[in-house]
Parts: C-alpha cells; structure tokens; sequence
C-alpha cells in the first residue's frame, strides 16, 4: 500500500520559544519518518506543538522562536539533504516548490491586495517555473481548474474578499500543488470551513495526492479527519510525540493511555453515549512542563517512574511506537 | 445522572403546557446600510418556529452563516427580532418594558462561544461571578462562600477565587462562565456553541458537567452548535436550520436514525467518524457549492440549487415544515 | 493552569528586577497595613505588576525613559525647594559682574541677565512645566475620554454629531487659539484670581510661588487654558476607537445579557479594558504638552518673568546669542531630555501595558548558552 521508501526523516527536532514569561518549549526531541506517497498524520491538541514541528521542517520559525536541536533529514533521488542546514536562500528552494504548505486560515494566506490569479503565478514565478507572471496567470487557470474552481477563466482575475471561505482554500491549494511538490504539508486545512465545505476540500486533497504521487503531511486536531485521510498517524501530546502508528492500530489497539483518552472522549455520531470518558484535568505549561512523563499528571496509571523518568518513542510492535512506561 | 432519566420522558409528546419557550414566526432582517439608503436586508432568520419544553436540551445545528446564533441571541432579546413572538413561560417576551426584562432577564441567561472574550480579563473570578446578583440586588448573606459554593459546583475551587481569566485555560474560563450564569439561578440556558473554541478532552468535561448541571437544578437548555456528533450527544430535541430556515424539527434520535431533509442527509454524512473502518469505506453524499449569500437567498427552497434530489417545484415553491411523525417535522418538497 | 511567576530557575532576576520587586512589595505591604487581606486577594495582580516591570526591564528604552521621567517629576515636586536661590532674587542688583555670567564664575551653569541663578531657575521651571502639564492631561483626558466612549458605544447619530465637533476643534490650530487667549483672556484671569483668594492661593502653591506673583500668574494661565481646550479631541478619538472595538467582545454582550446599563457597562466592563492604550497615548502627550508649552514661553505668549519657564529663559537668552550660549543650551537640553524620556517610556509601555503583547516579548536575557549555537 505504501512505500517503504523514506522521503523525511525528523530526528531530535526541539524548538523553543523565548518569550519574556519563560522558556516555552514548545517540541521536545520529536522524531519520526514520513514515507513517500502516504498520508501521514501528526494529531494532537492546541499547543501540542504539531503546527510548530510542521513549520519548523523548513526553518518556518519566527522569532521569539528558535530551533534548539535535530536534523530533518529530506531524501530526493538518492541524495539526502538536512534541511536545517541550510540557509534562508537555500532552504527558500525548497519551501514552496518541493516542500508546500496549506494553512489553516485561507483569510490571512492570501494577500487581499492581489488578484488570486497574480497569487497562483507569483508562487510559480518565485520557482522559475514560469518567465512572466502574465505566462504564470495562464498557468494559473488550469490550476484552479485541477482544484475544480467553478470558472477558472473569469475566478483569476476575483480577489479573494470575492470568494468564499472554501474557494479561497482551493486557491491555497492551488498555490500549494502549483509548482508539482513532492511533500504537501497541510496544517488544519478545513478547521475553518463547515462540514459541507471540509468534506469537499478533504476529498480535493486526496485527488490532489493521487494526481501528483505526492506526500501529505496532514496536522489537524479532528479524529475524524484522521480517520478519513491518514495512512499513519503521530499522536502529539505537549510537545512529545507519545504514539506512532498506521491509522487503524491507532484507533483499534492505541496503548498510549493520552490517546486511549482522546479517542473516547471524542463523540461519534453514530453510537449513541450515555456519558463521554473526559481526561482529568488541562494541558500543562510548556514553560515548566511536568518531570517524567508530560502526561502523568493527568493519567490515571501513571506510577512512580512515569514522574521520574522520561518514557523513550519505543516500537511494541512492527510499526507501533509508544512513549509510556506501562 | 438521575435527573437525566426522569427528563427523557419529556422527549415524545407532551401537551404544550410543558413548553417552557415557544418561538413563533420569528424574524430577524439586519439591515444592509448604503451611503443613504438601506440597499437591502440580510434575511439572518425568516420565519421560524419551534418550541423547547421544560427540563429539556433543544439541539440547533446548522453551519456559519445559517442564523442559528441570531436565534440564540433574539430569544433573549440581545438583538431586538424584526417580527414574530418568543413566548417565554406563557408571557410574550417582545412585548416586555424594562421591569419585565429585569425579570426574564433573571431567568434566562446564555453562555458564550469564545471563552477567551467572554470574560472581563479586568475583573476577578470573584468579581465576574458576583456581577450578575449585585446588579440584580440579590441578596447574598456570604459572597465569597456562595462564589467558592458555585465554583465548586461547575468543577473549580476556593483557590481560584481571586485570579484573573488570563491565568485559566479554556476550558476553566468556559467553567466561570457557567458560574457566573448559575450565581443567578435561571431557568432556561442558551449554550452558543460552549465548546466550540476548546479542545476534545476539555470539551468531554464542560459538556459532562453541563448535563450534570441541568439535571440538578432542572435547567432548559437551547444548545447551538454546528458539530453534530455533540449535538447527538447533548439533546433530546433537535432544529437543523439552512440559510435562516429551519428546514427539520423533532425528536433527536428520530432525526439521527432516519434524516429525512437532503441537507440533514449531506450535514449527516459530511461528518468525518472518528473509525478508520468506517470512515474510510463509508458512501459520502458531498453536496456542491456552498451556502449562498442570506441577501438574496434562492426562490423556493432555499437548498435546491445544491440538492441532488431537486425537483421543479423546489425552486419554485416555498415547502412549508410538515408533520412526519409523532415528532418529526420536514420542510421539504419530498415528503 | 498558566503560573503568573514563571520565570525559570536558569534565569536571573536582573539587579532591576529586583529593585522594582522590592518597590512593588513595598508599596503592597503598605496596602495590606490599611487594608486587611488585600495581598490575599490581589495575588494574580501584584504577580501582574512584578511581571510589568520584568517586561520594562528587558526595555533599555524604557528604563532609561522612566529613569528621566522619575527624575523630572521628582525635580518638579521638589525642586523649588531645594534650589539654592529663590526665583524672584535678583544677584545684579547685589553684584553687577553676576549680568550674563558665564557657567563657572558665580554659578555652576550661569546667570541670566538679571544675574539669577540658572540651576535654579532651571529647577522652579520643571514645577512650572510639570502643573501645566498635568493640569492640561486632567483637563483634556477626561472629556475626551467621556466624548470617546459616548459616541464609541452609542454609534449611530450621536457618534456623527460627537466627532464631527470633535473634528472642529482638531481643526484648530493650537498656536492661534493660544495667541488669541492670550490676548483677550488675561484681564478677566486676573480678575478672577484676586476676588478669589482660595483660587490665588491654590495657584501659587501650585506652580511654588511667592503671593506677589499672583499678578504675573494670568498669560501662563491663559496658554494653558487654551491647550487644554485643543487637548481633547485626540483622547475623544482614540477612545472612540478603541470602544468600538471593545463593545462587540462577548463579556461585553454578557454583561446585556445580565441586564446591565449602558452606563454601567462602560464604566465597568470598556473602560477599564481600553485604559491600557489611553494611558500609553497619556505618557507619551505628556512631553507633546511640555514641548508645546515651551514653545508658546519661547514665542512670548507663556510666562511672564520672573516665573520661571524653561522656554521663557530660551526666549529671554536668544537676545544674548551666541555670547551667553548656556542660556540657550542648558534649558533646550533639558526640554529635550524630558521630552524624550516620556516620549520613551511611552512607547515601551505600550508593549508592557499588553498583557498579551507583554508576553511575547522576547526574553532577552542573558542565560546559560546551549552547548551548540545554532545560527
């Protein structure tokens, strides 16, 4: 089903924040591969830190943030490139063209001064993929034609206050798969959209992968969605990845007592629940985070070694990762 | 739990004395201001009617845009309807002079989205929950007893007494604000999508705690929200509105076992199941488009330029809500 | 649950953390004598103030703005008491060499041309500076404030008829309105101060001078009458602005929901939420009103001598340009300086005031490196 092959590998990535109330480590050591061609998942709470791990793969940090530490190792056709090495003109290559973003908000990543079809080309011209932007707004047309704009010919020339919440993420997806990238890193794409409107731009996604043979790095806080688009899922909690599995051992044998937890606390629509199982208490402090294990103060199992030690990423079983000493 | 079982009763048919609210034909037109002119109105709600009964949850979805909240926020009259009546406990609460709004306003309270802006950042806990029963000149023998009482109630303590919404979480900030609505001690509780700005785990605990809530002090509760998997979880009666129309009304479970409106079908199967198996292999009715504009929303039905299953007469013909069941009602062509 | 007091064990509390930490628990412990319990109950908000200052502190700016605005405002309350003559003694008529005596010879930083004592001149002209100032601020803010949050929360036609008055008297230059007061007001001015004698009295020990000054007291008056009249209309704007803003907020629309008046919710729920900026725009108008006022001395229309003015003496020295430069110097120096240091505190206030701005500052400290500097 899906490649063995691996096209990045994130090792040991930290990244803080220095801001003038602490240090907020916002991901510690968070380590995992991402095979070509699969949808991989990283899921989790606000302030788990997904959005700063996906961002931080290509240096995307802002101060007062910094990476402290770790390697993001990106293979391309036999030659392996660590893309944190590189500097802001050569990391710049690849955002954008082999490594795309989506974001959450279509509002704010679109600029209101320019017309979507001036956008489209901007983000192939920046590539050289094309020599004029007027060639790039040609280009432009079949782009939002693949992400089924309704009337591309005459949408190019709309700026994005004329369009709606889910036809201006079809533009940022267009952005996004316009220069044919090979890692599409989508980061909540449908938290701002209704359900209607989600169902759409999921299934354009999944097209988009098919089309392209792309690979989807997929963050998003909905089991749903997981369930929906991912191959293999990394559940985050406070700045830790705690379990790493294909999508089905996550949501038929999770071991993690955090996702066990969030699995039950989510409501299904189709079962009828008397009462959902909540986890006790909030998230911590990413200033002073809990010694040991970052959940154990919320984990009804949690023993002695689970406040004095740090749980190690282990692998159980062929594929299935779990941070916990139980 | 034990008020919950005795409230499931209320769920199939009960004589309208029981209604504690009954909304009839309401409107709500915002005006579109020009230089001079009013250009036009946004048809936010165009009449709609339902009642809720005493003691029980009455489930409001709909996605942004459809006047779910502008319902919410008319029946307490925190905007001033364009037309139509909200009868609260028999007495027609549009009519009311400031007195009676003293009165209702005493009964009826509501519980916002945003747990970040609801809350004055420049008051204390203390403060916040005292507010409401200074202002009303209830007279409390204890203030900071009766605080610490009512914060234990809804799952915060003493210590919590004098700190500042910014030090709480989300989650925590949505509890004070359930104080603050309790230190009251209403009847009838809007919850505008209480959950909607907090995370999964949190929002098991607020939504646990609501429920015990309104069984211990026999609370109504009007629940807004556009995710459905909390609406099931939550209601015993439930409105789906599209565009400012209530388009399927009844019984919850009814609705959930058998939609019967082709928006409730696409909303019902829109939503990703949180089941891999499942979701995966599951048959999906995606609906085109998106909901268009409550300027001038389209003649007829106002779903039929996305529906699958649309007809002649659906464009043509306003459907009225029909009787389908012993408490299901659909305003489709259809049926 | 965020802690208020978080800073980390690998940071040090630098030597200015400490001092405004031992300020804040002094001014709380004095607090807490008058009023039982309040320790207990403001925790959150003293941990807020300490937080404040850490926040200050991490700003060079800003420490060096409050450093020069604590002085001058210190200079200005006691300064004409400790300077080493008074204003109104004239050495010439004791010693004609004091005339334009240079910085060195009979005084540290020279004589004026009635042979007076510059350092304390300079000193009763920050008590005169800092009145006005504080007179002109509580006279403008408040109306404009009251206007602001009326026309802000109201909307409709009262926000139309409100801030187009508003916009009239922004319309009208500071410098004319002032020329004209200060020729048709004074008579009336003193007028008024020598049939009220608790007025005259009020304003003598105001501006620290002597009862025969009362006379000399009407111009300045005047200039600052007319300031404050042109002072409003920027409070009444960012007001107006920032109560738009506040009143669609949820706590505001819960506070309708509890039946609250109009009345009560801008008192207790906008306005303590848009003081922030307010007080940011405050701090820095206070060395806009010092430079104005000097500026109005330096063109003649202020003080009348002897009252000490730092822009009257700039005034008086251009006459004896460029032989007595110090006259010129020395008082420019120091307008500039207390215009700089509100102007300073002002802007890093706004950073500080922000309890959520506040908290993303960048922690600029010094700590332990990491073993590998990344770039």
């Amino acid at each position: 089903m899906i490649g063995t092959e691996k096209i990045l590998e994130v090792k040991d990535l930290t990244v803080h924040f220095y801001t003038y109330a602490g240090v907020v480590k916002a991901i510690e050591k968070v380590s995992f591969d991402v095979y070509k061609g699969e949808t991989f998942a990283l899921v989790g709470e606000t302030g788990c830190g997904k959005s700063v791990t996906a961002r931080a793969l290509t240096q995307l940090i802002e101060s007062p943030g910094r990476i402290v530490e770790g390697e993001v190792y990106y293979h391309r056709d036999g030659e392996t490139i660590d893309l944190l090495k590189l500097g802001e003109e050569e990391i710049r290559e690849y955002r954008g063209k082999e490594i795309a973003y989506i974001f959450q908000d279509p509002q704010s990543s679109l600029d209101p001064l320019y017309s979507i079809g001036y956008q489209v080309s901007e983000a192939l011209f920046v590539h050289k993929m094309v020599k004029s932007i007027k060639e790039g707004v040609k280009r432009a047309v079949d782009i939002l034609r693949t992400v089924l704009m309704p009337d591309p010919e005459k949408r190019v020339s709309n700026y994005p206050h004329e369009l709606s919440g889910g036809m201006k993420q079809r533009v940022t997806i267009g952005i996004g798969i316009a220069n044919n990238p090979r890692i599409l890193i989508a980061d909540e794409p449908t938290t701002a959209l209704d359900v209607t409107v989600q169902a759409q731009i999921l299934n354009l996604i999944k097209e988009m992968k098919e089309r392209y043979g792309a690979t989807v790095l997929l963050i998003t806080h909905d089991m749903g969605v997981v369930a929906d688009m991912a191959d293999r899922v990394a559940v985050m909690y406070a700045g830790k990845i705690v379990e790493l599995a294909d999508v089905f051992t996550i949501f038929k044998k999770p071991i993690h007592p955090y996702t066990r937890g969030l699995l039950k606390a989510v409501p299904n629509p189709l079962v009828k629940i008397e009462r959902l199982e909540a986890i006790p208490g909030t998230v911590p402090s990413l200033i002073n985070p809990p010694s040991g294990c970052r959940f154990n103060p919320r984990c009804n199992q949690a023993t002695e070694i689970c406040r004095s030690k740090v749980p190690e990423l282990e692998e159980v079983e062929d594929g299935h990762f779990v941070a916990c000493h139980g | 739990m034990e008020g919950m079982q005795g409230m499931s009763s209320f769920s199939n048919g009960f004589s309208s004395s029981s209604n504690l609210l009954e909304v009839r034909n309401l409107k709500k037109y915002f005006p579109l201001k020009g230089l001079f002119f009013t250009k036009g109105y946004v048809k936010a709600v165009d009449n709609v009617t339902f009642e809720i009964r005493k003691g029980e949850t009455f489930g409001l979805v709909g996605e942004s845009g459809c006047g779910k909240t502008t319902v919410g926020r008319t029946i307490l009259r925190l905007i001033e309807p364009t037309d139509g009546q909200i009868i609260y406990d028999g007495r027609d609460i549009t009519k009311f002079k400031k007195k009676d709004m003293d009165w209702f306003r005493r009964k009826a309270q509501i519980m916002f989205q945003d747990p970040y802006s609801s809350l004055n950042p420049r008051q204390t806990v203390f403060q916040i929950v005292m507010e409401p029963v200074n202002h009303h000149g209830i007279d409390v023998h204890d203030p900071e007893a009766f605080v610490i009482d009512l914060l234990e109630k809804v799952g915060l303590n003493e210590g919590h007494l004098y700190r500042y919404p910014h030090e709480f979480s989300g989650g925590q900030r949505q509890r004070i604000a359930l104080a603050r609505i309790l230190s009251l001690k209403p009847e009838f509780v809007v919850l505008d999508e209480p959950t909607s700005a907090l995370d999964v785990s949190v929002q098991a605990n607020i939504l646990n705690t609501l429920k015990d809530i309104q069984g211990e002090l026999d609370l109504t509760y009007l629940f807004i929200s556009h995710d459905l998997a909390i609406v099931k979880y939550m209601s015993h009666r439930l409105g789906v509105m599209y565009l400012g129309k209530l388009v399927e009304v009844g019984n919850s479970d009814g609705i959930f076992e058998e939609p019967l409106h082709p928006y409730t079908k696409a909303l019902f199967s829109a939503i990703p199941i949180p089941d891999p198996e499942i979701e995966k292999r599951k048959e999906k009715l995606v609906v085109k488009g998106e909901p268009p504009s409550p300027i001038n929303p389209p003649s007829g039905c106002r779903f039929h330029p996305r529906c699958p299953f649309a007809r002649e007469i659906c464009s043509q013909k306003e459907p009225e809500l029909k009787k389908v069941g012993s408490d299901h009602e659909v305003a489709c062509w259809l049926y | 649950m965020q802690e208020v007091e978080q800073l980390g064990e690998e940071y040090q509390r630098s030597i200015l953390d400490r001092i405004s930490d031992s300020f804040i628990e002094f001014l709380v412990s004095i607090i807490s004598a008058v009023r039982k319990g309040w320790r207990e109950k403001n925790r959150s908000r003293i941990a807020e103030w300490k937080l404040m200052f850490y926040a200050l502190n991490r700003s060079p700016p800003g420490v060096i703005g409050l450093f020069l605005v604590t002085i001058f405002v210190f200079l200005g309350i006691f300064g004409p008491y400790f300077a080493p003559y008074k204003y109104n003694y004239f050495p010439i008529f004791d010693n004609g060499d004091t005339y334009l005596s240079p910085p060195g010879q009979f005084f540290l930083l020279g004589a004026d041309h009635f042979g007076r004592d510059l350092v304390s001149l300079l000193l009763q002209g920050a008590r005169t500076s800092l009145v006005i100032s504080v007179i002109v601020i509580l006279m403008g803010v408040p109306l404009g404030i009251l206007l602001g949050l009326v026309a802000g929360y109201f909307g409709g036609k009262i926000d139309e008829l409100i801030m187009r008055v508003t916009d009239m008297f922004l319309a009208f230059p500071p410098l004319i309105l002032a020329i004209a007061f200060a020729a048709v007001l004074p008579e009336r001015i003193s007028y008024l101060i020598n049939n009220y004698i608790y007025l005259q009295q009020i304003l003598l020990w105001l501006f620290a001078l002597d009862a025969r000054e009362a006379g000399n007291l009407s111009r300045l008056l005047a200039v600052m009458i007319a300031m404050a009249i042109v002072w409003w209309p920027g409070y009444a704007r960012i007001t107006r602005g920032s109560t738009l803003t506040e009143r669609e907020s949820l706590y505001v629309e819960s506070a309708k929901a509890i039946g609250l008046s109009s009345a009560k919710i801008m008192a207790k729920h906008i306005l303590p939420n848009i003081i922030g900026p307010i007080l940011v725009y405050v701090t820095l108008d206070f060395g806009s009103v010092v430079l104005t006022e000097a500026g109005l001395s330096f063109l003649g229309l202020g003080a009348t001598p002897p009252i000490a003015d730092w822009g009257r003496i700039v005034y008086d020295g251009s006459q004896f340009f460029p032989k007595a430069w110090w006259l010129i110097i020395f008082p420019g120096a120091i307008v500039l300086f207390d215009v700089l240091g509100w102007n300073l505190l002002g802007d890093s206030l706004r950073d500080v005031l922000d309890p959520k701005l506040r908290r993303s500052i960048e922690f600029k400290v010094k700590r332990k490196k990491p073993k590998e500097e990344r770039r």
